[in-house]
């Protein structure tokens, strides 16, 4: 079931993590299958965990990854390539970070998925396909087995009973990397702060000022 | 880097500043709000203790929920009918216009914006809902938006936003009798992949773009997201203006003037420089249509389903998981598969020409026996021209239902959903699993007159045969 206990959702600076991982493979899985619209009929986010890949564990019976009895606890979720594409639904960050989601690691990511995580502080990075490979395996087959995430230097540390210790570097843009590590993620207070040049912006558009010669 | 694009144009026109964390402060021109993702939006503003800054560039409609048999109040459907109180409440509260149910102006978001003369050229247009990319059509800068941004355009009318490449997709000659801007867009994302426009915002341009009517420009930009481009756009024409003249929020007459010029300045020149280029030619495009469970699963309707050997190495794991759920053999004919429902509508062909298409293929024929089919115009607008023209009387003697409007069995967050294994020949944009409301439904995504040939077929079939 999913993890229902007091949220501790991200906040301020965000450098590292740590936590154990769950893995769910495959390509292109979309929005609508990370959170199926039904679960979309609500005025809040807070009922959202139960929703996360629902047709699909239903469909896995109890084998999906998300209800595997390892990864209840687990706060990273490592996926393959353009996770998240499809609809822009902040439903499905949202119902991953309610279930306990963290950080993801994926070889590609959908853009409107990435900047949506990106607003709630959960970081997407990225890794090569042969590190992705080794990781989800890794998780599988020991679902104890913990990761270290160095948001700082990039860097992604799995240490397994199994494996013993191994370190891969991560990929994420410039731009997202100083958000999350300077804690500015959250865009809304540094959108306000500019009033005289959105004033300005405003003033200068055609269009909002009736084409006026 | 691309220059003199009117992407890079339209953006510089509304960067409002950088950000300490390096993305763009960009101004948004027009905010279209709906029910299901701006309810949390609202709350969040409260909590922040925030306003809404432009109403007057705040536009909103009920389109995702509503049933399109009864639409009566309250829904039956009581969470239904909460996140459209929700909606009412919200823009009572902050003075932002909402085009309700019965104003003769609601409809799909991206149906109404256009045809109310909201969305123009030059401007950013931005919605909690990915098929914003449809307003690109006019030379705007249109994107989808999580609900954390909705909050943030709610409170600032603007975005912290990344610039993106430009790649330019230039189309030569010229679509055939019964072949789509549809068929072109899923014939794009087939060449390019669900993911090739990841990064990049799509400019179509060349002979056979120029030569899309605007609701088919909308159609082309509408699915730009299902190849990874968020924004996808056709620089504005004669054909554009001509679309624009005359509409409610549209200026009129020196103003109409001088928006003609400004528009017309936006759009990519000569030297304009794109990071990509991709050509292709839509001469010999038949109908397509997919077979699998992602949009980039498309084949013309004269193909076979590819067989493993036929798909890159890559590919391969999803087309092995799509030949199952879809229960489909590799190697088969796609032409000939039975369907179960047929449906006509969405934001991406829910507009009066895609109707008058579809309704050219019913007229005076009948829907195969076992099949359910039905036509959910794209907005009231859309649903009153079309009743002018008697479509609905066509449709309905051809055993069509013609419903009220909505998005409907795109997605299925109202009552009209697939059940259990059933296969639908669907005018939508999204073939995902489950995506039509059943977790084990499946999805054939085609044209409208496409649709109408399958419901009156009761399998896929190529449309160019009924209309010969």
């Amino acid at each position: 079931m999913s993890q229902t206990s007091p949220p501790d959702f991200p906040s301020g600076p965000i450098t590292a993590h740590r936590g154990s991982a769950v893995a769910v493979v495959g390509a292109d899985i979309d929005t609508d299958r990370i959170v199926p619209a039904r679960f979309l009929k609500c005025v809040t986010f807070d009922d959202l965990a139960a929703g996360v890949f629902a047709d699909d564990r239903t469909e896995l019976n109890g084998e999906h990854p998300f209800d595997r009895e390892g990864h209840q606890k687990a706060s990273v979720l490592v996926v393959n390539s353009n996770f998240g594409c499809g609809s822009s639904r902040e439903h499905a960050p949202q119902a991953l970070m309610r279930w306990g989601i963290r950080a993801l690691i994926g070889e590609s990511f959908a853009e409107i998925f990435f900047g949506n995580c990106l607003a709630l502080g959960l970081p997407c990075l990225t890794a090569d396909g042969e590190t992705i490979r080794v990781l989800q395996e890794a998780i599988a087959s020991d679902p104890g087995a913990e990761l270290q995430l160095d948001l700082e230097n990039l860097e992604v540390e799995l240490e397994s009973e199994f494996v013993g210790v191994n370190r891969w570097p991560v990929f994420l843009d410039a731009g997202p990397h100083r958000m999350l590590l300077s804690g500015q993620w959250d865009a809304t207070g540094q959108l306000l702060a500019h009033e005289t040049a959105l004033r300005h912006t405003a003033a200068s558009l055609p269009y909002l000022c009736g084409f006026s010669a | 880097m691309s220059a003199g694009t009117l992407y890079d144009k339209v953006w510089d026109l509304h960067r409002v500043a950088d950000l300490p964390g390096g993305a763009t402060q960009l101004f948004i021109g027009l905010h279209l709000i709906h029910e299901v993702t701006s309810p949390q939006a609202f709350a969040a503003l409260r909590d922040l203790g925030l306003s809404v800054r432009h109403p007057e560039r705040t536009v909103a409609t009920v389109d995702h929920i509503v049933p399109t048999t009864n639409q009566s109040r309250p829904f039956a459907d009581r969470l239904a009918e909460e996140m459209l109180a929700t909606l009412e409440a919200n823009c009572a509260q902050y003075d932002i216009t909402l085009h309700g149910l019965g104003s003769g102006r609601q409809g799909i978001v991206h149906v109404i914006a256009p045809e109310l003369g909201l969305t123009q050229p030059g401007m950013t247009v931005a919605c909690g809902d990915s098929h914003t990319s449809t307003h690109g059509a006019f030379g705007a800068i249109a994107f989808g938006i999580g609900t954390s941004q909705v909050r943030d355009v709610l409170a600032s009318q603007s975005l912290a936003m990344g610039k993106l490449k430009v790649r330019r997709l230039w189309v030569d000659g010229q679509l055939q009798p019964g072949v789509f801007a549809k068929d072109l867009v899923l014939h794009i994302i087939r060449s390019l992949g669900v993911k090739g426009g990841v990064g990049y915002a799509y400019e179509f341009a060349g002979p056979a773009i120029d030569a899309l009517s605007m609701e088919e420009r909308m159609t082309l930009c509408n699915m730009a997201i299902e190849g990874g481009a968020r924004c996808g756009y056709v620089n504005p024409d004669a054909t554009t203006f001509a679309y624009l003249r005359g509409r409610p929020h549209v200026p009129c007459g020196d103003a109409w003037e001088r928006a003609v010029a400004w528009w017309r300045s936006l759009a990519s020149g000569p030297e304009a420089v794109f990071d990509d280029e991709v050509r292709l030619d839509a001469t010999k495009l038949a109908p397509t249509i997919t077979w699998g469970i992602t949009p980039g699963q498309g084949i013309g309707v004269d193909e076979t389903v590819p067989t493993p050997e036929q798909t890159p190495p890559e590919d391969r794991p999803l087309a092995l998981e799509a030949y199952r759920y879809m229960d489909l053999e590799p190697g088969q004919p796609i032409a000939g598969t039975p369907v179960d429902v047929c449906f006509i509508g969405s934001c991406t062909n829910g507009r009066l020409s895609d109707l008058q298409a579809a309704a050219a293929v019913a007229r005076g024929r009948q829907v195969a026996s076992g099949i359910k089919a039905f036509v959910v115009p794209g907005s009231e607008q859309v649903a009153a021209a079309a009743v002018a023209e008697g479509l609905d009387a066509v449709f309905q003697q051809a055993g069509f239902e013609w419903r009220e409007p909505g998005c409907s069995m795109c997605l299925a967050m109202n009552p009209d959903r697939l059940e259990g294994r059933q296969i639908s020949a669907s005018s939508s944009n999204r073939n995902f699993k489950g995506r039509q409301g059943s977790a084990s439904g499946r999805t054939l995504l085609m044209s409208p007159a496409m649709v109408a040939a399958a419901a009156i077929s009761g399998r896929v079939v190529d449309v160019r045969e009924l209309i010969a």
